[in-house]
């Protein structure tokens, strides 16, 4: 049934599926995990690095990009249909500066990416694009915010999501550890990130990319050292833990 | 899409400027003519004379203006209103062609609805003033005389901006705009401080818009005064302006009655005995 209604996207099966958006869903599951977190007063944008070819040149690959100065979003799915999506968003998010002389709020960027993802599900001899979206920052009232876009077009506010790889295993230690207290300051939120994307990563935080947002500061890119360390401490904290149920048991 | 660029078809994009406006230079003349020219050498004769004025301090943004509208020596109405309402906490002082502020703002208060619908919220000041100038600069060149102050009190606090149809656009915190202007500016500099009370500030405009009724041929009538608060704007008062320039005459007796009784108490020193 579903061979006949996937050709031209404008068509609807017979039991109202758009067969050619849910296939694109099917391409951001196959694409490396990301994962967002909204804390209190930062925002924490987290990727898994794919292992690179030997003599790949690692920085050009780059899944987090800032679209303004307060304003970043990394994607899971094809890396060239990303591409053509944050060049129009950081395009719009200029032009938006020029008319009206105000930076564009988190919700208005994340509404104009998927208002431009819907019109390709509605477009006759193109296909939807097959990436889904992290978009996370700052609005001007100084409260955080962490959008999720989909292939189809549609668009929700998250206090943590993931997405890509995995992304169902990562949602669901999410959902049992995103508390008051794990996102209490900025150093908690930043860990609950990793913690999360060591559940699914190999080989810890050599495959890790991670970007923050603090309120009133720039996109800043965690370097490997810097993960390295936040990698330690979690590891610390894990044995500590397992010592203290040793003892309890004991 | 593929086929929208094999028949050269533009989709109309939502996220412009919506006016159904017609384009600019879109004039039927004849051919070879220029619109600027012909409207110099054929056009109807517009005379603009007003008194507006705007200023900025703690409490808000006051706006005032006189009623006159004149058609160069006869007055068409004696009664007018300079101060446009935009939205609730938004106002502008037109000056200029009446027409033209009249029809503009109307535009730009379908631009800023449109907007508030859109996000939630209304745009600033700011916005609402670039969105004015970039509008009227593409009639750039046609005649358009539109000199307005847009006052009004956004998340940033009172604001106040100065367009005019060429697209010039200045943030400040004094404007007086129109043929009485220059009257009206030598009281308001006088008389100025951010931190004035709010009935300070009704004195202030009052008297600026009545001593440039009183030297301006083209101002007159009355004198509307309009505060723009945090929680919107408001209508204050319209008093005529010929009584207004009568009160403020009064008050230098009474200070010279003031400086009389002063002196009585303190009597002036004797002068010096002359010394051989």
């Amino acid at each position: 049934m579903a061979s006949r209604y996937d050709r031209a996207i404008t068509v609807f099966s017979p039991d109202g599926h758009l067969f050619q958006v849910e296939y694109a869903q099917e391409a951001v599951k196959k694409g490396s995990t990301a994962v967002g977190i909204r804390g209190t007063n930062i925002v924490v944008l987290g990727v898994e690095k794919k292992s690179v070819a030997k003599l790949q040149d690692e920085r050009t690959v780059r899944k987090i990009c800032a679209l303004d100065d307060h304003v970043c979003m990394a994607f899971a799915g094809l890396t060239a249909d990303a591409r053509v999506v944050i060049n129009r968003a950081r395009v719009e998010c200029q032009s938006h500066k020029l008319t009206v002389e105000d930076p564009v709020t988190v919700e208005y960027i994340t509404r104009f990416i998927a208002t431009l993802k819907q019109k390709y599900t509605q477009s006759n001899g193109r296909r939807p694009f097959g990436i889904s979206a992290l978009i996370v920052g700052f609005d001007d009232d100084g409260i955080p915010r962490l959008y999720q876009t989909d292939p189809s077009g549609t668009y929700h506010a998250w206090k943590a999501n993931a997405i890509g790889r995995s992304a169902k295993t990562v949602r669901e230690f999410l959902e049992k550890n995103y508390t008051e207290d794990a996102i209490a300051n900025d150093n908690e939120a930043i860990k609950l990130a990793i913690r999360a994307l060591l559940e699914v990563v190999q080989s810890g935080g050599k495959n890790i990319e991670l970007a923050i947002i603090r309120r009133n500061q720039p996109l800043k890119m965690f370097s490997a050292k810097e993960i390295e360390l936040q990698v330690t401490a979690i590891e610390k904290e894990k044995e500590e833990a397992e010592k203290k149920k040793s003892k309890k048991t004991v | 899409m593929a086929l929208q660029d094999v028949c050269k078809w533009q989709a109309p994009d939502t996220q412009e400027l919506s006016p159904h406006l017609s384009q600019a230079g879109g004039w039927a003349v004849p051919r070879g003519c220029d619109p600027p020219t012909f409207l110099q050498t054929q056009g109807p004769r517009l005379a603009h004379g007003t008194t507006t004025l705007a200023f900025r301090f703690r409490h808000g943004v006051i706006a005032a203006a006189d009623t006159r509208s004149s058609c160069s020596n006869y007055v068409a109405c004696p009664a007018s209103r300079k101060v446009i309402p935009v939205h609730q906490h938004l106002l502008g002082t037109t000056s200029g062609t009446s027409a033209d502020c009249t029809t503009w703002y109307r535009v730009l208060q379908r631009e800023l609805r449109l907007r508030a619908l859109r996000e939630g919220q209304l745009p600033s000041v700011a916005s609402a003033a670039k969105l004015l100038s970039a509008m009227m600069s593409r009639y750039r060149g046609l005649d358009l005389c539109v000199a307005t102050a847009l006052c009004g009190w956004d998340r940033s606090g009172p604001a106040l901006f100065y367009v005019y149809s060429d697209g010039t656009r200045l943030q400040g915190d004094i404007f007086s705009v129109g043929s009485g202007s220059p009257y009206a500016y030598g009281v308001l500099d006088r008389g100025y401080r951010y931190d004035m009370t709010t009935q300070e500030a009704y004195a202030l405009a009052r008297c600026a818009v009545a001593h440039a009724t009183h030297r301006d041929a083209y101002s007159g009538g009355s004198v509307d005064l309009f505060h723009v608060r945090e929680s919107g704007w408001e209508y204050v008062s319209r008093n005529d302006a010929w009584v207004l320039y009568s009160e403020l005459q009064k008050l230098p007796e009474l200070e010279e009655q003031e400086e009389k009784e002063a002196s009585q108490v303190h009597p002036e020193p004797a002068t010096p005995a002359q010394s051989w």
